[in-house]
């Protein structure tokens, strides 16, 4: 079993009420996989490649049994060669195609950021629209178990700065659907966000073929007191929070921007302005995370609002350690929100 | 290969140097405000391989990237006008010289990156292959890209997925002023080939008609689905890596060496075997010439008459619709 799958399967169930009601519950894996089953069912263009893909783990449940359903040309194995792996998903994309590549880790993507950052990103823009590159780059950060500095990144924050990228990273089995889809659908690459420990968490996800707007973010939780932004598997630690601010008798309210960018600046400059007050929880390491950007965005369009100064709850600025002891010192949680959270209201 | 098929080539060939030639002319006065990388020398090889793709087959370019462009039949009025980075411009302004694209003839795109366009072109193959259709895509890049690992890990993944795709290494043996062996162990790149499960082959890419014949192989070979092939062409440039500064002599590379690769110039070597076959005539080729020279003339006014791009256009083509 991978250890990351030692980790998870320890983990407490976490449900999460997403915008959608109903009876059908999956878990984000799932959810994803149905994505993926219905896009490529209804869309030919649409083929999936990376390390492991059609192996029978399946990235961890989300592509299980698709090769045998689609065929090798539609899930197929690559080499480990990431970033020329990316070039020729890009490549195909250019030639009319939909590929979804996925890296196991975040960690690994970083091989690959020639081809996207130098190429996929730049491509439309570079040839004046001419050429357009509809690429879904999945990425999955692990953590725990002593995954160590090199599986366990989530360098969303760093990747933010790179134009012509899209960024989306749901926490929800009903957004990992819709995103998912839309992100299959969109004309640009997008890179799809997951975090290991989101897998397993459960939802309402309908059935049918929906898709999310790229750039809307969504309010888990509406409160008075303060605004907790939280990103990716940060939002299961921010609706623990707020349900414990709730009983210390503070309202807050919880946003999942689900777009890292474009960024849901809307949403995110009404809750300040009828609460003064913001966290802003990452997966990231600190230093220009996707937390400081939502905070200069913030003192950019929301200033006047603020009662209190901005918080961050991110990773520190350390690589990530491998000792048990040191991973729990490492890693934000609930708690860490809730303190913020009760300094800014209370003090 | 027919003999209408010769009279291409060499108008090819002619058109790639007396537009370059321009270009290194035109480029004093300024106004063609981006790097440029000429490839005169080294027609032969865009003109030998390109002859043998159709409109539709796909190639990809580098930073010198003038000569395919124009041999895959790129719109030279575009080009001329992306040079002078004009809103009528192949890129509307936003790439330049090292950035020529014309979808219409299936160039999509080429890289600044050294060595970054390698995977893209294997993609497009990979997507002939799963669409099973038979366009092909012929991938351009310098000896310098096989520095990169892009170079390796592509021709790994095209063997093992027997993809349409045939690597055109156009070796002048000079990375800017890094020799090639100063960079890598052997003079053999096309070596390389045969671990990686392809056929690979050296040849002279100066000599248009061989390029044409290898190209003829190895586009056919992809068309039957039987897989890549690497064609290792050794050319040379004859002007600096970058500008139109001319640099033998002053250290950078010996003239001995210089001199020699001129007197194997493509065009003419091409052109005296022309008149032996009897094909070609001093008239014929003042004749050619003259198109050539109007030709270049119309898109040179096309460009310099267009307007350039306003400011506030700065953030359109972010992303595609
Ligand atoms: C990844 C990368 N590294 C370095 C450069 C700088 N550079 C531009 S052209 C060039 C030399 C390329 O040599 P080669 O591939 O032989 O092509 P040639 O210029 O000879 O046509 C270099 C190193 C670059 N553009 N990209
Ligand atoms: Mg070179």
């Amino acid at each position: 079993m991978p250890w990351t799958t030692v980790q998870v399967e320890k983990l407490d169930n976490f449900f999460i009420m997403g915008d959608h009601t109903g009876d059908r519950v999956l878990t984000y894996r799932d959810a994803l996989r149905e994505a993926l089953d219905q896009s490529l069912a209804r869309d030919p263009r649409v083929f999936i490649m990376g390390e492991g893909v059609d192996d029978v783990a399946g990235v961890f449940g989300t592509t299980k049994g698709l090769k045998e359903k689609y065929g090798a040309n539609r899930v197929f194995d690559t080499p480990i060669a990431e970033n020329s792996m990316t070039g020729i998903a890009v490549g195909a994309a250019m030639a009319g195609l939909r590929p979804i590549f996925i890296h196991a880790r975040m960690d690994f993507l970083l091989l690959s950021l020639d081809q996207l950052v130098n190429h996929a990103s730049k491509w439309c823009y570079m040839f004046g629209g001419k050429v357009k590159v509809p690429l879904v780059v999945r990425t999955i950060s692990a953590r725990g178990w002593g995954s160590g500095a090199q599986h366990s990144q989530c360098i969303q924050g760093m990747l933010m700065n790179v134009p012509g990228l899209k960024i989306v990273a749901p926490a929800t089995p009903y957004d990992a659907k819709g995103l998912m889809i839309s992100a299959i659908i969109d004309n640009n690459p997008v890179l799809f966000v997951e975090h290991r420990w989101l897998h397993k968490t459960t939802g309402y996800v309908p059935e049918e073929v929906y898709s999310i707007p790229i750039g809307k973010g969504v309010i888990h939780r509406r409160g008075e007191d303060v605004t907790i932004v939280a990103v990716s598997y940060m939002l299961v630690e921010a609706l623990k929070a707020a349900e414990k601010l709730q009983e210390s008798g503070i309202s807050a309210e919880v946003i999942d921007p689900r777009t890292l960018k474009p960024l849901d600046e809307k949403i995110l400059v009404e809750s300040v302005a009828k609460t003064g007050r913001l966290i802003i929880a990452d997966t990231g390491c600190k230093t220009g995370s996707v937390a400081s950007e939502i905070a200069a965005v913030a003192a950019e369009k929301a200033f006047h609002f603020l009662k209190k100064p901005i918080k961050r709850v991110c990773c520190p600025d350390t690589p990530t350690p491998t000792s048990d002891v040191l991973e729990k010192a490492f890693y934000p949680t609930a708690e860490d929100i809730f303190a913020e959270a009760v300094s800014l209201v209370r003090e | 290969m027919e003999k209408s098929k010769w009279m291409e080539m060499y108008r090819i060939m002619r058109l790639i140097r007396l537009v370059e030639q321009r270009i290194n002319d035109e480029y004093k006065y300024d106004e063609i405000k981006t790097p440029i990388h000429l490839s005169i020398g080294q027609e032969a090889v865009a003109a030998g391989v390109c002859i043998h793709l159709r409109k539709d087959d796909y190639i990809f370019g580098t930073h010198r990237s003038h000569s395919q462009y124009i041999a895959k039949g790129g719109d030279i009025k575009k080009m001329i006008a992306e040079l002078y980075l004009r809103k009528t411009g192949c890129a509307r302004g936003r790439g330049g010289s090292m950035h020529l694209v014309d979808p219409e003839v299936g160039i999509l795109g080429s890289s600044a990156i050294v060595g970054g366009n390698i995977p893209l072109g294997t993609g497009t193959a990979l997507a002939s292959k799963l669409l099973n259709n038979d366009r092909v895509t012929v991938v351009f890049f310098g000896d310098g890209a096989v520095d990169e690992g892009t170079f390796h890990e592509s021709l790994n993944f095209a063997a093992l997925k027997k993809l349409p795709v045939v690597y055109v290494c156009e070796n002048n043996f000079y990375a800017i002023n890094s020799h090639q062996l100063s960079r890598q162990v052997g003079d053999n790149i096309y070596k390389w080939a045969q671990n990686y499960g392809m056929p690979g082959f050296q040849i002279d890419g100066n000599d248009v008609l061989e390029v044409s014949d290898y190209a003829e192989k190895a586009i056919s070979r992809c068309r039957n689905g039987e897989g890549p092939t690497l064609i290792e062409c050794l050319t040379y440039r004859w002007k600096g890596h970058i500008g139109t500064v001319d640099d033998v002599g002053e250290g950078y590379r010996p003239r001995e060496e210089y001199e020699y690769w001129v007197s194997k110039c493509p065009i003419k070597r091409f052109s005296e075997f022309l008149k032996d076959q009897g094909v070609l005539t001093d008239e014929l080729i003042k004749k050619i010439d003259q198109e050539i020279y109007d030709l270049i003339e119309e898109a040179f006014s096309f460009a310099q008459n267009s307007p350039k791009p306003s400011p506030d256009e700065l953030m359109d083509f972010v992303y595609a619709d």
